[in-house]
């Protein structure tokens, strides 16, 4: 059997990491979470592992992980920052990653260390491209 | 055609045996080969954990039988949904929960382990998601048992016909991944009935019990030919660097905080009153 991507959603005023994070800068808080080509490659989410509130996130550096497939897949924070709210809904409805990765599916909310970290993430545009290509590739 | 447009339009299997047959002009990747027997299940774990977060090579890990029984259940596990815990706590049989994903397993002498560490670009045309992973794997064991069985890679599983012989898992970070798997090369009836049926399991288990639904690799190939076969069919994409446990603590510097971890007696017993009262609130 040959799997093959349907086309996935990007939304535009959201910046976007290579690893397939996404992340919304609203004020003093950037919410995080994992984008829908992510979502439809790693298939069914059914447990997502989040840190505690209060606890830092590196630029680039896992914070957590969601478990699909008998995989974990690692969770990577586009930019630094401390976390002042994390998803509790996840907890018991692990698929609303799938069902809404941009909305319900949210997973962190932090306070940015350096707003400028932004500037290096690709837009909506950039990132789908980045997903073409990656995809064309294998 | 030229081979480049070969390339671009063949499915995913015919591109791995395209890859596979230009390896040899083009150079394999570099895998260490680490072969253990009877090393503790918790010590192998938290090897992998640790080489997949601070290693940079390729590595294979074979481990041929664990001392002593140990059920090692997924990251979600919870041990009230997927043990008989009453018999678990007065057998005193280890509980584990590994790093990976996916669900739960009791492991003894007659479990045999293959585990593979990978750089995310390792194995040319792969993404490294867990369908992209587990295809490659399927691909991979579907040459060690090419004419034994009726081998697959179904539902995830590796299964002769209907039966799983072999439970695998994955980990991925942002720039590699690990398969392991453990091969039931003879299992105790008895040690089954320490593991409930899940509540998640594969369609084509149709609520079989484990008895029912698992079989034994040595009806099938002697041990060591499949350890040998599966060494020789990794040598198809990697040029295989034997090495020993000491050459690995030499290199390995730094502390590493492992995330798999032995369930305390505590946790048990937590588990066991929730176990408890769930089937009392059932029962009224």
């Amino acid at each position: 059997m040959v799997w093959r991507a349907k086309a996935s959603k990007v939304l535009d005023g959201l910046k976007y990491a290579s690893s397939h994070e996404w992340v919304k800068h609203e004020g003093s808080v950037a919410t995080i979470g994992i984008t829908d080509h992510a979502q439809g490659h790693l298939g069914e989410v059914v447990f997502v592992d989040l840190p505690e509130s209060g606890a830092s996130v590196g630029k680039g550096s896992s914070f957590g992980a969601v478990e699909s497939v008998k995989a974990t897949s690692d969770i990577n924070s586009p930019i630094s920052g401390e976390i002042v709210e994390v998803n509790s809904k996840l907890n018991e409805t692990p698929g609303l990653v799938n069902s809404s990765p941009y909305e319900d599916g949210w997973m962190i909310k932090i306070k940015p260390n350096s707003p400028s970290e932004l500037e290096s993430l690709m837009g909506s545009k950039e990132y789908t491209k980045f997903c073409e290509e990656e995809d064309a590739a294998h | 055609m030229s081979d480049v447009r070969r390339f671009q339009t063949a499915p995913f299997s015919m591109l791995v045996l395209m890859m596979k047959q230009q390896a040899g002009k083009l150079g394999l990747p570099l895998m260490n080969l680490l072969r253990l027997n009877g090393t503790p299940i918790l010590q192998q774990l938290h090897l992998e954990e640790k080489l997949l977060r601070t290693s940079s090579d390729n590595w294979c890990i074979i481990n041929d039988g664990t001392d002593t029984p140990a059920i090692v259940m997924g990251v979600s596990g919870k041990p009230s949904e997927l043990l008989e815990v009453g018999p678990v706590l007065r057998d005193r049989i280890p509980v584990i929960r590994r790093f990976t994903g996916g669900g739960t397993v009791i492991v003894d002498s007659g479990t045999v382990f293959i585990t593979l560490i990978c750089n995310k670009d390792a194995v040319p045309g792969m993404q490294p998601y867990p369908r992209s992973i587990m295809s490659w794997s399927g691909l991979l064991y579907n040459e060690v048992f090419r004419g034994i069985g009726d081998f697959k890679l179904r539902e995830n599983d590796y299964v002769f016909g209907e039966r799983k012989f072999g439970g695998n898992a994955q980990s991925i970070t942002k720039n590699r991944w690990i398969h392991h798997t453990s091969f039931l090369w003879d299992y105790a009836v008895g040690n089954m009935a320490y593991l409930k049926q899940p509540a998640r399991a594969p369609k084509y288990r149709l609520g079989r019990d484990h008895t029912e639904f698992i079989c034994r690799m040595k009806e099938y190939l002697p041990r060591s030919v499949f350890i040998e076969k599966t060494v020789e069919s990794i040598e198809s994409y990697f040029s295989v660097n034997p090495t020993n446990s000491e050459a690995i603590d030499a290199s390995q510097g730094a502390e590493f905080v492992h995330s798999t971890m032995l369930l305390t007696r505590q946790e048990l017993e937590e588990a066991s009153a929730s176990q408890l009262k769930t089937i009392g609130v059932s029962s009224v």
